[in-house]
C-alpha cells in the first residue's frame, strides 16, 4: 500500500487486514503507556488546508502513539493565504523532511495531485464531498467490534448523503465487507445519479427503524442553504432520530455518529448518550485505525498478508 | 514575384475533390491544373488542398493576460492548426466593448500576419449583463459576431434589445449558454462521475434552459442566432426543431465535445476541465451525429489557453477551458471522421458564412484568396508540445488520426510540419 486515499478501491481481504491490525492497536491504546516505538524518528506533516480540529488530533495522536514525530500546517497563518500555491506548499513541506503527509482539503482529488506532486505517501484526510477514508475505516471497525462481523448486517445512512465524504467512503467499505446499505434522505441531499452504486434507497427514516446499524450523518446547514431544506424541523420530522424512533428499533440495533452532532437535529441528545449509541467507540477506535493505517504506510511489511 | 505551386494534391474545388496543382500568385489561386510550375513548390501527393479553416470561437488573452497566450503566439497555434481566420472572443481585459478595443485586435493580428484576427464583440459593456456595448462602434470597426462568451446574457428582456438593435445591423447573436443559477459551485457535468466523486454537477439543463429562451427571442427579434460550444443532446434536438422552421439559427461544436465524454474526469485531471464541460457519451454521439448532418453547422475549438501553473492545481481549482487550434483538424478526422466536403464545410465555408468573412471559406478556383490548408487525412501522430504559449490539451500524448501539413495565408506559407 503506497497510498491510502479512497476505500473504492480496497478488497475485502485488505479491509479485514487493516481492521485486524487496529485492533491490536486498539489493545495498545488500553495500555497505561498507550505507546509503541514503531515510527520512532520517523517523520508525518498535517496538511489541514480545511479546519477540522478533531481530525487532526485524531492524527496526531496516533502519529505520537507510534513515536512519530508531527508537522502541522495550517492555512491560517501560512504563506498560502500569501498566494503561494498548493504545490509549492507541498513540495516545501517535503523539504523540510516529512516523510508521509496527512492531507485534507475542500477540492475533491486535492490529496491525489499532493502524491502526484511529492511522491510521499499520502493519507487521505478527507478530500471535498468525495472520500473520507479513515472515517470509514474507523466506523468498520467500530461495527465488527460490536457485532463481531459486517457480513450480513443491514446498515441504513441517513442524511445528507449528496455532500458527504463520509457516505460515499463508508458505502463502499461496509458494502464491501459483506453488509447491505440503505440510504435515506430527501432527494436534494442524495446524490443525483446513483448508478453503480450498491445501495439501496428509502423514503424516510421509519422505513429503516429495522436495521442493524442506522448511521445518522451531520446536516451541514452550511450547504445549499435554504435551497436543500425547507426547515430544520421539517428535517427532523422526516429523518430525525428523535426518543421516539430510537424506541422503536430492535433491542440489538445501534446508533452511528461521525460527528460534531447537531443534538436535537439529526439525534434526540438521549439517543446519543444511550449505551446503544456508538459515538464515544467510534472516537476511540479512530486513532487506533489512524494508527494501523499510518504503520502500513511507513511502519513496513509486518502486518501485510 | 509570390509564387507558389501545391503540387499533386487532391484539391478542393466548386466541383467537388479532384487530383490537381494550385498556382497561387500574388495572395491568389491563378490556376488549377496539370502540371503547372513555380519557383516555390509544396508536394501535396495524397493530401487534402482546400480553403483554410476559420474559427469561430477562440481566445487570445490579449490584451491583459498575455502570460497565457498574446495574438502573436496565438495566431502562430492558429496557422499550425490550420487556419487562416480566427474571432478572438471578446473577454479580454477589458473587454471587447467598444470600437477602438475591436480595431486594436484587428490591426495587431494584421501586424503579426500570420492569420486573419477578426474580433468578436462584447453584447454588454465589461460582459456585465447590465448595460449594451458600444454596438455601433463595434459594428463599424468590423465586428459582425457578439457575444459576451464566458458569461450568459442572463436578463432576458436586456438581451431582448440586444437582438433587436444587432438585428438591425446586421449582426449576429451568440450565446455562451449557462443558467448561472444551475451551475453554482459546480464544475463538471451532472450525472453518474460527479455523483461518484461528489462533486457539485451541472446539469444538461444548464445549457438547453437558456438555448430554449433565446430561440423564442431571437424568432421574436428576427436576428440570426448563434449557439456556442454545444454540448448536449437537448440542445442539439432545439436547434434541429427551430432550423426545421425556417429560423436564421445556427452553432458550433468543439473538437472536444466530439470526442470526450466525462468518464474523463475519475482522473480528476484540470487537462480536462472546460465550460460547458464533457457530457455523457450519449451527448457526444448526439452532438457527433448533429455535426455529421449539418444540425451543428462549425466546428469552433474554443482555445483557452492558461499557464501551466495555473491548471497545476486540484480539478475543482483550476480554470476552465482548454487549448484546441493545433489539434482541432486531427481529433474531427480522429473522433467524427467525415468525408472531406462535410470536413472543410463545418470548418471553413459555415464558419466564414457566420463570421462574416468574404475572403475565406470559399472552394478553391481562380481568383479566389489563396487562404489555404494542406491536410493529410491518414497521418496518424501524437502531440507532444505545442505552438501556443500554453499546454493545457487533452490530447497531449493521444495518437491522432490527419494531421495538417501546410497552411497558406494570403499567397504566405503561414506554417509546414516538419
Ligand atoms: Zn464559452
Amino acid at each position: 500500500m503506497k497510498h491510502f486515499l479512497t476505500t473504492d478501491t480496497l478488497s475485502r481481504e485488505e479491509l479485514d487486514g487493516l481492521l485486524d491490525l487496529s485492533d491490536e492497536f486498539v489493545e495498545v491504546l488500553s495500555r497505561p503507556i498507550p505507546k509503541v516505538p514503531a515510527l520512532r524518528g520517523r517523520t508525518v506533516a498535517m496538511l489541514f488546508f480545511e479546519p477540522s480540529t478533531r481530525t487532526r488530533m485524531s492524527f496526531e495522536r496516533a502519529a505520537k502513539a507510534l513515536s512519530a514525530d508531527t508537522m502541522s500546517f495550517s492555512p491560517g497563518t501560512s504563506s498560502l493565504s500569501k498566494g503561494e500555491s498548493l504545490k509549492d506548499t507541498a513540495l516545501t513541506i517535503k523539504a523540510m523532511g516529512a516523510e508521509a503527509l496527512v492531507v485534507r482539503h475542500k477540492a475533491t482529488g486535492a490529496p491525489w495531485r499532493i502524491a502526484d506532486w511529492t511522491g510521499l505517501p499520502v493519507l487521505n484526510g478527507g478530500d471535498g464531498a468525495h472520500q473520507h477514508p479513515t472515517q470509514a475505516l474507523l466506523d468498520a471497525l467500530t461495527i465488527r467490534r460490536h457485532f463481531g462481523t459486517l457480513g450480513g448486517l443491514r446498515i441504513a445512512i441517513v442524511g445528507d448523503i449528496r455532500h458527504s465524504r463520509v457516505a460515499r467512503s463508508d458505502i463502499s467499505a461496509f458494502s464491501t465487507l459483506g453488509a447491505e446499505v440503505t440510504l435515506v434522505g430527501p432527494s436534494t441531499l442524495l446524490p443525483v445519479d446513483l448508478t453503480g452504486w450498491p445501495v439501496v434507497t428509502a423514503e424516510g427514516i421509519d422505513e429503516v427503524l429495522d436495521r442493524d446499524v442506522v448511521y445518522l450523518l451531520r446536516i451541514q446547514t452550511e450547504r445549499g442553504g435554504a435551497s436543500v431544506l425547507p426547515s430544520l424541523p421539517e428535517y427532523v420530522s422526516r429523518f430525525g432520530m428523535t426518543r421516539e424512533r430510537f424506541a422503536r428499533m430492535p433491542d440489538h440495533a445501534v446508533v452511528m455518529h461521525p460527528g460534531p452532532m447537531n443534538r436535537g437535529v439529526e439525534i434526540a441528545p438521549e439517543v446519543a448518550d444511550h449505551e446503544r449509541s456508538l459515538v464515544e467507540s467510534q472516537v476511540a477506535n479512530g486513532i487506533a485505525v489512524r494508527m494501523a493505517v499510518l504503520f502500513r504506510l511507513l511502519g513496513g511489511e509486518v502486518a501485510d498478508a | 514575384m509570390r509564387e507558389l505551386v501545391l503540387q499533386r494534391g487532391i484539391v478542393l474545388g466548386p466541383g467537388g475533390p479532384a487530383a490537381a496543382d494550385v498556382l497561387i500568385r500574388e495572395g491568389r489561386v491563378v490556376e488549377v491544373g496539370g502540371h503547372l510550375r513555380a519557383e516555390k513548390v509544396i508536394d501535396c501527393d495524397g493530401m487534402l488542398v482546400g480553403p483554410g479553416f476559420v474559427d469561430l470561437h477562440v481566445h487570445l488573452r490579449e490584451p491583459g493576460q498575455e502570460w497565457k497566450e498574446d495574438i502573436e503566439s496565438g495566431s502562430r497555434a492558429a496557422a499550425a492548426g490550420g487556419f487562416t481566420a480566427v474571432v478572438a472572443m471578446a473577454n479580454t481585459e477589458p473587454a471587447t466593448d467598444a470600437g477602438h478595443l475591436a480595431r486594436y485586435i484587428q490591426e495587431r493580428g494584421r501586424e503579426v500576419g500570420l492569420v486573419e484576427v477578426i474580433p468578436a464583440g462584447a453584447i454588454t459593456l465589461g460582459r456585465n449583463g447590465e448595460h449594451l456595448a458600444h454596438l455601433d462602434e463595434l459594428w463599424k470597426a468590423g465586428v459582425r459576431l457578439f457575444s459576451d462568451d464566458g458569461n450568459t446574457v442572463q436578463d432576458a428582456g436586456l438581451l431582448r434589445h440586444a437582438m433587436e438593435y444587432i438585428s438591425d445591423l446586421g449582426g449576429t447573436v451568440a450565446q455562451h449558454a449557462e443558467d448561472p443559477g444551475l451551475t453554482r459551485n459546480a464544475h463538471m457535468h451532472e450525472g453518474a462521475v460527479s455523483s461518484r466523486l461528489g462533486m457539485q454537477g451541472i446539469p444538461s439543463l444548464a445549457e438547453e434552459t437558456i438555448v430554449a429562451r433565446d430561440l423564442a427571442l431571437a424568432e421574436l427579434t428576427g436576428v440570426r442566432y448563434h449557439v456556442q460550444h454545444v454540448s448536449t443532446a437537448g440542445t442539439v434536438e432545439l436547434v434541429r426543431t427551430a432550423k426545421r422552421r425556417g429560423l436564421p439559427v445556427t452553432a458550433e461544436a468543439t473538437p472536444h465535445h466530439l470526442a470526450l465524454d466525462h468518464t474523463e474526469i475519475e482522473q480528476m485531471d484540470s487537462a480536462y476541465k472546460m465550460y460547458p464541460p464533457l457530457r455523457s457519451a450519449q451527448d457526444v454521439a448526439a452532438v457527433a451525429e448533429a455535426l455529421r448532418d449539418g444540425t451543428i453547422d462549425a466546428v469552433a475549438t474554443d482555445h483557452a489557453p492558461h499557464a501551466a501553473a495555473e491548471k497545476d492545481v486540484p480539478f475543482e481549482e483550476a480554470p476552465r477551458g482548454v487549448i484546441g487550434l493545433e489539434t482541432a483538424a486531427a481529433v474531427v478526422q480522429t473522433f467524427v471522421a467525415p468525408d472531406p466536403v462535410t470536413l472543410f464545410e463545418r470548418m471553413s465555408l459555415a464558419p466564414a458564412t457566420i463570421a462574416g468573412l468574404g475572403e475565406h471559406g470559399r472552394w478553391l478556383e481562380p481568383g479566389v484568396p489563396a487562404n489555404i490548408v494542406v491536410f493529410a487525412p491518414d497521418v496518424r501522430w501524437t502531440p507532444r508540445r505545442f505552438v501556443s504559449r500554453s499546454g493545457n490539451s487533452p490530447f497531449l500524448g493521444r495518437t491522432l488520426t490527419g494531421r495538417v501539413m501546410a497552411t497558406v495565408h494570403n499567397g504566405d506559407v503561414t506554417y509546414r510540419s516538419e
